[in-house]
This record gives C-alpha cells, sequence and structure tokens, in this order.
C-alpha cells in the first residue's frame, strides 16, 4: 500500500471533508504542510494573509456566511498565539472551525525550544476541543474527529496541532470508512415539545426572540411557520440578524442593551417568552431578576447547558431548532393575538428607530446604511467591528435572509471585521460584501488590506470615521462625567493615501449629497474599494439600557 | 443553598483531561472540595470522584458543563447513601513517652502503624472522610508533623 507523510495525509483528509478553501500563514514548524499545500494546490485555495490573526477572521467569516468549516493554518509559537483571539472568537459565537497548527518535533516538546508554546493548553477554555498529535497513524481520524466536534451539536472551534517530525513522517493512509448516521427516538424531547405547545395554546400575549441557533440550525423557514402560526412579534439578537426577515410586519428589531423601545416594552408586557437558539447575554437580558417578569419562559437550544444558565425558565426544549420547530409548527394550530399585535404596531410607530439630521449636509450612520440597504439589498453580505458603527449596522440595515450579517457579538472583537469580510466574500463571490468599520477598529487590523490587494478580493470597507473610539466615549458621556479618557483618536492616517499604497482604490464623503454617488462607484467597482465616511463625533448609539439595568429602563435619549 | 454534592465522572484517560476538568471547575468558579482520579478497569478510561460545594442550580450547571467535555463520557450525582471512603497517612508525636498512647488511639480508629522512627509513628486509615477528621483531631494532641489525605473516592450502591 503507497504510504504518505503527515502534511499529505492532513491535506487528503481535509480534502475528505470537501474543504477546497484555507486560509494561514508559513513557518518553520508547518514547512512539511506547505509542502503538500504546494502539491495539491489544485485542489485547496490557499489564502495567505498578513497576520495569522487575520486568517482566524477570515476562515470564521467564510464559515458564518457559508454553513462550512472554516480552516486556518498557522505556524507554532507565534503563529499559534496569533490564532488565539481569532479561535475565542469563534467559540464565543459558535462558530465551526479548524485550527491547525505546527509545532517543535515532538522530541524538543517541553524543553522551551525555539517558537515553542503550549498552544493546546493555551486554547483549552477557548475551543470545543484539542488535540495535539504523538503519532502519524493517529492524524487521520483526529482530523475526523475535529471536524465532527466542530459541527456536533453547538458548533465551535477545534484546534489540531502537530509536531513537526509527525508531518514528515510516513504511514498507510487510509480513506475513511462512511458511517450511517444514528437515528434515536427522543422521548423526552417529544415530552416536553407537547408541553411547550400546551403552554403556547395559553398565551395572550406571546413574545418570539430568536438567537444565532437559528441561523446556525438552518431553521428560518421553521421560524417564519413558527411565528405566523403563533401571531406574535419576533425580536432577535445580535447573533440573530437575518434568521428572521427583518422586513416582515411583526418583526420588531433588536432586543437588549441596543434594541428597541418596542422589544424592551413588549419583554415587561408579554405572558409567554419563547427564546429560540439563544443563550440570554448579559448583553439582552440587563437584569435577570427583572426579564420578562410577567412572562413564562420557554428555551428551546440545543445545548442542555445554556438552560436555566443565565435565566431560569419555566419550560425547556432541548435540540435542533429546525426539527424541533418543524414538530411544533405541525401541531400548533393557527393562534391570534389581534390586539396584543395592534399594541406591538401602535409601539412601533410611536417609537421608531431615528437619528437627527443637524443640517442638510448632516451624514447620520442611519442614512449611510439605510441608503447602502436601498443599493444592495439581499445582495449584500454585511460584515463589522465591534463598536457603534456594529450597533448602527445591526439596527439600520434590514437583514431578509440568513448569513448575511456576520458580527463578533460574544467576545467583541474590534478588528475583526476586515479579516471576517475576506473569508465570506471568498465563500460567496455571488454576493457583495460590505465591512462596517469604525476608525478606531480599523487600525487594529488594517494590514489585511493588502490581502484584499493581493486577491483582488473585492470588499467595500466603509469606514465610520469620527475620529473617537465612539463607543467608549458613550459610556464616559454618560457614566464619567464626560471625561474622555484616552478615547479622542484625532489620528493623521491618510485613509486615501493608506489604501492606496496597499494598492485600493479609496473615497472620501464629507457630506450628505456625497454618499449615495460614493456607495454606487464602490459597488460598482470589481476590486475592493475603502470609503472613508467623516461623521460627527457625538452621536450616540440609542436607545440604550444601562449594563445591568432592567429592560424597562431604556433610555430614548442623552443630554448634552 | 449550600451543599456538599459527590459526583463520579468517568472520563478518556488521554493527557489533559484533569487540566481539561479542573479548567472548567476554576473558570467558572465552581469550588473543587476534592478531586481523585486513577484508572478504571479499562485502562482507557478513568473514574474521578469530585465532592463539589454548590446550590442545585450549580449542581446542574457542573453536570451539564462537565458533559460538554469530550473526554467526559458519564457524570453521576451520587445518591447519599453511596460506599464514600478516604484514604490518610498521617506522622505525628514528639517524644517516645507519647508513643503508648498514640497506639492506644489508634487502635481505637482500626489505623495501621506504618513507619516508626524514635519520636514519632505513621499511620494510615482507611474511613468515612468523618472518621478520618476525628482521628486527626485526636492526634493533634501528639503534635501532627505531616499528613496527606486522599479526597473521597465513591461508589453508589448496587
Amino acid at each position: 500500500m503507497k504510504k504518505l507523510t503527515g502534511a499529505e495525509i492532513l491535506v487528503e483528509c481535509l480534502l475528505e471533508q470537501g474543504v477546497d478553501t484555507v486560509f494561514g500563514y508559513p513557518g518553520g514548524a508547518v514547512l512539511h504542510i506547505y509542502d503538500a499545500l504546494y502539491e495539491y494546490a489544485d485542489r485547496i485555495n490557499h489564502y495567505l494573509t498578513a497576520h495569522e490573526q487575520g486568517a482566524a477572521h477570515a476562515a470564521d467569516g467564510y464559515a458564518r456566511s457559508s454553513g462550512k468549516t472554516g480552516v486556518v493554518i498557522a505556524t507554532s509559537g507565534p503563529g499559534a498565539t496569533n490564532l488565539v483571539t481569532g479561535i475565542a472568537t469563534a467559540y464565543m459565537d459558535s462558530v465551526p472551525m479548524v485550527a491547525i497548527t505546527g509545532n517543535v518535533a515532538l522530541s524538543l516538546l517541553g524543553l522551551d525550544s525555539f517558537q515553542e508554546v503550549d498552544i493546546t493548553g493555551i486554547t483549552m477554555p477557548i475551543t470545543k476541543h484539542n488535540f495535539i498529535v504523538k503519532s502519524v497513524d493517529d492524524l487521520a481520524d483526529t482530523v475526523r474527529d475535529a471536524f465532527r466536534i466542530a459541527n456536533e451539536g453547538r458548533k465551535g472551534p477545534v484546534l489540531i496541532d502537530i509536531p513537526k517530525d509527525i508531518t514528515m513522517t510516513e504511514t498507510v493512509f487510509k480513506a475513511a470508512v462512511k458511517k450511517d448516521a444514528e437515528s434515536h427516538i427522543n422521548i423526552e424531547q417529544d415530552d416536553d415539545i407537547a408541553k411547550a405547545l400546551e403552554i403556547i395554546k395559553e398565551a395572550e400575549r406571546p413574545f418570539i426572540y430568536t438567537g444565532g441557533g437559528v441561523i446556525a440550525s438552518g431553521a428560518s423557514e421553521q421560524i417564519r411557520a413558527f411565528a405566523q402560526l403563533m401571531d406574535a412579534p419576533v425580536a432577535s439578537s445580535l447573533m440573530g440578524q437575518g434568521g428572521y426577515d427583518n422586513t416582515l410586519p411583526n418583526y420588531i428589531g433588536m432586543l437588549g442593551m441596543h434594541g428597541t423601545k418596542t422589544s424592551s416594552l413588549a419583554i415587561g408586557e408579554c405572558d409567554l417568552f419563547v427564546a429560540i437558539g439563544t443563550r440570554f447575554s448579559d448583553r439582552v437580558i440587563g437584569n435577570a431578576s427583572t426579564f420578562a417578569r410577567n412572562a413564562r419562559i420557554i428555551h428551546i437550544d440545543i445545548d442542555p447547558a445554556e438552560v436555566n444558565k443565565n435565566i431560569e425558565v419555566y419550560h425547556k426544549v432541548v435540540g435542533d431548532i429546525a426539527q424541533v420547530l418543524d414538530k411544533i409548527n405541525s401541531s400548533l394550530p393557527q393562534q391570534s393575538h389581534e390586539n396584543w399585535l395592534d399594541k406591538i404596531k401602535e409601539w412601533k410607530s410611536e417609537f421608531p428607530l431615528v437619528q437627527i439630521e443637524e443640517h442638510d449636509e448632516f451624514i447620520t450612520p442611519q442614512y449611510v446604511i439605510e441608503t447602502l440597504d436601498e443599493l444592495l439589498g439581499e445582495r449584500a453580505i454585511i460584515t463589522t467591528e465591534v463598536g457603534q458603527h456594529q450597533m448602527w449596522a445591526a439596527q439600520f440595515y434590514n437583514f431578509r435572509s440568513p448569513r448575511s450579517f456576520i458580527t463578533s457579538g460574544g467576545l467583541g472583537t474590534m478588528g475583526y471585521g476586515l479579516g471576517a469580510s475576506l473569508g465570506a466574500q471568498v465563500a460567496r463571490p455571488d454576493r457583495q460584501v460590505v465591512n462596517i468599520a469604525g476608525d478606531g477598529s480599523f487600525h487594529m487590523n488594517c494590514n489585511e488590506l493588502v490581502t484584499a490587494s493581493k486577491y483582488n478580493i473585492p470588499i467595500i470597507e466603509l469606514i465610520f470615521n469620527n475620529n473617537v473610539l465612539g463607543m467608549v466615549r458613550q459610556w464616559q458621556r454618560l457614566f464619567y462625567s464626560k471625561r474622555f479618557s484616552h478615547t479622542t483618536l484625532d489620528r493623521p492616517t491618510d485613509y486615501v493615501k493608506l489604501a492606496e499604497a496597499f494598492g485600493i482604490k479609496a473615497y472620501v464623503i464629507e457630506k450628505k449629497s456625497q454618499v449615495k454617488t460614493v456607495l454606487e462607484k464602490a459597488i460598482k467597482s470589481k476590486s475592493p474599494v475603502l470609503i472613508d465616511c467623516r461623521i460627527d463625533k457625538d452621536i450616540n448609539v440609542l436607545p440604550m439600557v444601562p449594563a445591568g439595568k432592567s429592560v424597562e429602563d431604556i433610555i430614548l435619549e442623552i443630554e448634552d | 443553598m449550600q451543599s456538599k454534592y459527590v459526583l463520579s465522572v468517568l472520563v478518556e484517560n488521554n493527557s489533559g483531561v484533569l487540566i481539561r476538568v479542573a479548567g472548567l471547575f476554576s473558570r467558572r468558579g465552581y469550588n473543587i472540595h476534592s478531586l481523585n482520579v486513577a484508572e478504571t478497569e479499562n485502562h482507557k478510561m478513568s473514574r474521578m470522584t469530585i465532592v463539589v460545594e454548590g446550590d442545585l442550580q450549580t449542581l446542574d450547571q457542573i453536570e451539564k458543563q462537565l458533559l460538554k467535555l469530550i473526554d467526559v463520557k458519564e457524570v453521576l450525582v451520587l445518591p447519599e447513601d453511596s460506599v464514600c471512603r478516604e484514604h490518610i497517612l498521617i506522622r505525628a508525636g514528639n517524644s517516645v513517652e507519647e508513643r503508648a498512647s498514640m497506639i492506644e488511639v489508634a487502635n481505637l480508629f482500626r489505623a495501621k502503624i506504618v513507619d516508626v522512627s524514635h519520636d514519632s509513628l505513621m499511620f494510615e486509615l482507611t474511613g468515612e472522610p468523618q472518621k478520618i477528621t476525628s482521628f486527626v483531631n485526636l492526634l493533634k494532641q501528639y503534635g501532627i508533623k505531616k499528613l496527606v489525605r486522599t479526597g473521597i473516592s465513591a461508589l453508589e450502591r448496587s
């Protein structure tokens, strides 16, 4: 039988898993792996980023936009540690990713060798599981296990650390044996569904809250049918954006810290709160003891450990969202809650999201994002960095389909978006990827502009440039007596020159009348574009529920 | 209400499994009272006995979070009537004069003398944790030089 090296076995296993795209950065400990990638270049596209962190975010954006597993490769030591933020970001948002790191040879492990780091130790709390491969005969099954674990149940990142000598040792490669998926009857779940149906039928003022699990499970159609049968308003978390079509009349926006007033009022008044594919983040619930105080809470999620973790619930159903909702939908008679929905409608028209234009040429992020929506609509995938711009993107773009909004919700990683946008654009060439950024986040990983340029990945980098760290500044305004400590950037960066230096076209927007023309030009371009969109530094993200406060204490305006 | 619970956890005998379990406890702020672990009859598996302190909600979370670890195969919260045992090695005593009286105490507990030196004795004892604690308390008057307890190992009754 033909023998292959560990590196070749690794690549064969990637092909076996249907991988055709990887992101990474070469180095000493992965030389053999890169040698194999050279050999398999016709079957695996490798994207070289400027920094390993960018590669990790790209693999994450690739996974979130396509539903496939993202793959990132880095060398030992600093290569591996540079992945850490990217892996943690994927872990917090349950993104399927396989990170492959090289390490020093087995005989050098544990000796503080050059570029040696215990990356399995470091990543233990931020991966679903991780492996260090100590025999080439274990390699193939380890890779298969890694992909299975990354996608099983609640998804997440898995890391495989491979010492250098393992990648050069030869052994016989056996192709995977196809296993039939095990099917089992889940009696507990059926009982829980039956009880959930009873509770739902008793409700007079139901509320549906959808999270990222809806997207991970591919349950958008089921949610739509469920909301229709329930005759209930739907609010979505940041991670759930796009899981439920934002343009449907019973959609009431985000909920939580920067949710809509309508959501907050409805949370306070509903008598049934159905949370689907979500984990009751502190950014959503504010104060756990007053949250949905008049409601019974039903929690539907794939991860049993999320039940009763942050909020004590009345009833739970554990399982895959799409499967559970299919069962519920098939037995749920049409409900009707006309009065309740009328009230919701009143709130919606009374409390719309509006940013004030202080003069004719004043640029509000709302106007820019709504114009972008008008021009691109469903064609766009919006990625973001972290901060005010991220919330504005979530508030003002109408996400109509799943996987069209990609953002670091759990970890809140500034510098995430540009890398993620590259991965998303590579995965979805049929869509226009726009990374909405702030000038603070942009400076964290702007090196990846060169990756967009080198591979001609036609993303639009839209920077809301207000010369401040806006979100932190907003908190300083509210809670620190306007002591703007180190949040005023006023950096001399010339964004146009910087972009041009990387080989990227750039535009500046300084007045409202330029917004549409520049966006149109950017969209028409077949190559990456940067837009420096100058906005006022004192525009706040509103509404806002201060951390730890009850969602009913939502602030609609901040006085100067 | 805070109580102590005894968990019996079956894990794969992989390197790093102890740190995965211990790391989970420290990261999520769960209190470990004691933890012991060794191979089972199947050398690929180990069984841990973990004594934890917390309320029922914390216990529920500990069980579920443990089950999310890939290496953890089974988590049992042992019922109160389970067989719980602990083992101790203890060296005590300062003078030859005290020896007879220390041996008397040891005999009451059926502890075994495992080492003798000119001024101290080393005993071993296995029993319920409460019994071990009483034995330690009684030996205090002779001066405890050093002791080591294993923490509880436990199995449910059939």
